[in-house]
């Protein structure tokens, strides 16, 4: 048989498919659950590394770190109310906690109207998993709240950490997003997520007031502890990273939360 | 010189992919900021320019040469995303750096090419050590870049400070144009130039 008659065509072209499919799903399926652990411990560190904690260690270490310094919280955002545990399900448990899914479960989100939505993302969790980070004393230092948006090409998922003042900004950092390699994706950069520590992310009357700005931040500005730098060549980007850090501070975000965090401080006092 | 080894070695110096084909120009300029980031790209084409030229070679005989691009590709398109499994299960981080990197593989010429060109006139074991070879190739010319792209802008090798930075308080004043992907170029540039002063039968004729 010649080696161009249909059969033998469509045969070798059905014989291909068949190997090669065989050979992918396999390395998925088998790989699959360590890609998941990686996952996770990377989330694990990322939270570790906005809250200022990160060792310098192996995995173990870091899982224990976050172990015994990170308390997670599930708020209902609406309401700023923490969430109590005897109403947690299934997909709300923390260690399930997973943000995607969340997005698309119809059940769990809230549509944005359109002209709320800065950040880009249509429609917000009801729920949300925080992160407060404990001191020695197993009091609240800072608390860490998961935000995301949309850059140029991709949503950006990372952390913003919050000084127990819930003013002061003391860390951001991005876990996953799909920017440019060197333009946005210096989002990664620790030099340029360094210039977030000690920015101001409100003003006295709790305004969201926290600004990504085009181009350097003049540091006699009076207005130098609330602004941060863009990222040169990715205005797009920085601007995307602007728009979600505002909208999830604003009362669309976490602006509920953060009010009842700031009621439950001052009957203490 | 033995075939084999000729087959083997050739693609180093002599007929580099890069060099003197300018195969692969794509990936060389955007995974040589850092060392690390190249070390692991230069293994990731390896293992599927020799692969693939060892399945191309293996059905050469039967692949009907209306399909034959296609099938090639659907091989190469599966090895790199096994490739790419691989690197997200066992090298994170470095999977994270490579981003889309990984799966461009499918689109460089080299592989493409040494398909065409070689495994599919070639026997599997001679096809296979030909994808070795440029692999290396490919590689010695990352390694190359990726060591003066390193050095020169950020003063590291490896992540390892080696030239201390001005902002860590040390002498060197890192030039940021070596983290850009243009720097590439000027390298390959000069390696091109490096070995057809050294080869010159490998200048062309005008």
């Amino acid at each position: 048989m010649s080696s161009d008659s249909a059969k033998k065509t469509i045969g070798v072209a059905l014989g291909v498919c068949l190997v090669c499919s065989v050979f992918v799903s396999s390395a998925t399926v088998a790989l699959s659950s360590k890609q998941e652990e990686n996952k996770k411990l990377d989330k694990i560190e990322n939270i570790l590394e906005a809250a200022d904690l990160k060792p310098e260690g192996n995995s173990e270490e870091i899982k224990q770190v976050y172990h015994e310094k990170i308390k997670t919280e599930l708020i209902n955002i609406e309401t700023g109310e923490v969430v109590p545990e005897e109403q947690y399900t299934k997909e709300l448990m923390p260690e399930n906690f997973d943000l995607k899914k969340i997005i698309g479960n119809p059940e769990l989100v809230e549509e944005i109207p359109a002209e709320k939505d800065i950040a880009g993302i249509k429609k917000k969790p009801k729920y949300m998993l925080i992160y407060k980070v404990l001191d020695e004393n197993g009091n609240v230092s800072k608390i860490i709240l998961p935000i995301y948006g949309k850059g140029l090409w991709s949503t950006l998922y990372g952390f913003l950490a919050l000084d127990k003042d819930l003013k002061t900004i003391t860390g951001i950092t991005f876990y996953e997003h799909g920017e440019t390699p060197g333009l946005g994706g210096e989002v990664d950069n620790p030099r340029w997520k360094q210039l977030w520590k000690g920015k101001k992310a409100f003003d006295e009357n709790w305004k969201p007031i926290i600004k990504v700005i085009k181009g350097k931040v003049d540091p006699s500005s009076p207005e130098a502890n609330h602004m941060v730098d863009g990222l040169s060549g990715a205005t797009l980007t920085t601007r995307g990273v602007d728009n979600l850090v505002r909208f999830w501070l604003s009362d669309e975000g976490y602006g509920n939360f953060l009010k009842t965090l700031r009621g439950k401080k001052n009957e203490q006092v | 010189m033995s075939k084999y080894k000729k087959v083997l070695l050739d693609p180093i110096f002599d007929n580099n992919p890069i060099a003197y084909q300018i195969l692969g120009i794509c990936s060389a300029l955007a995974v040589t900021a850092k060392l690390e980031t190249a070390v692991v790209m230069a293994l990731a084409v390896t293992a599927v320019v020799s692969l693939s030229n060892f399945s191309v070679s293996l059905i050469r005989n039967h692949v009907p040469s209306s399909i034959r691009i296609i099938v090639e590709m659907t091989i190469i398109a599966s090895l790199v995303i096994i490739a790419d499994q691989l690197i997200k299960a066992y090298a994170y981080d470095i999977s994270k750096q490579l981003s889309v990197y990984v799966g461009l593989i499918i689109t460089n010429c080299i592989i493409m090419g040494r398909a065409e060109a070689f495994a599919l006139k070639n026997p599997p074991g001679l096809s296979f050590l030909d994808g070795i070879g440029n692999g290396m190739g490919y590689a010695f010319i990352l390694l190359t870049v990726g060591f003066l792209r390193e050095l020169i802008g950020s003063g590291k090798l490896f992540g390892i400070s080696v030239l201390k930075l001005t902002t860590e308080g040390g002498w060197y004043n890192p030039n940021g144009l070596f983290l850009l992907s243009p720097s590439a170029f000027f390298i390959i540039g000069l390696i091109i130039w490096a070995i057809r002063s050294w080869k010159p039968e490998q200048v062309e004729e005008d």
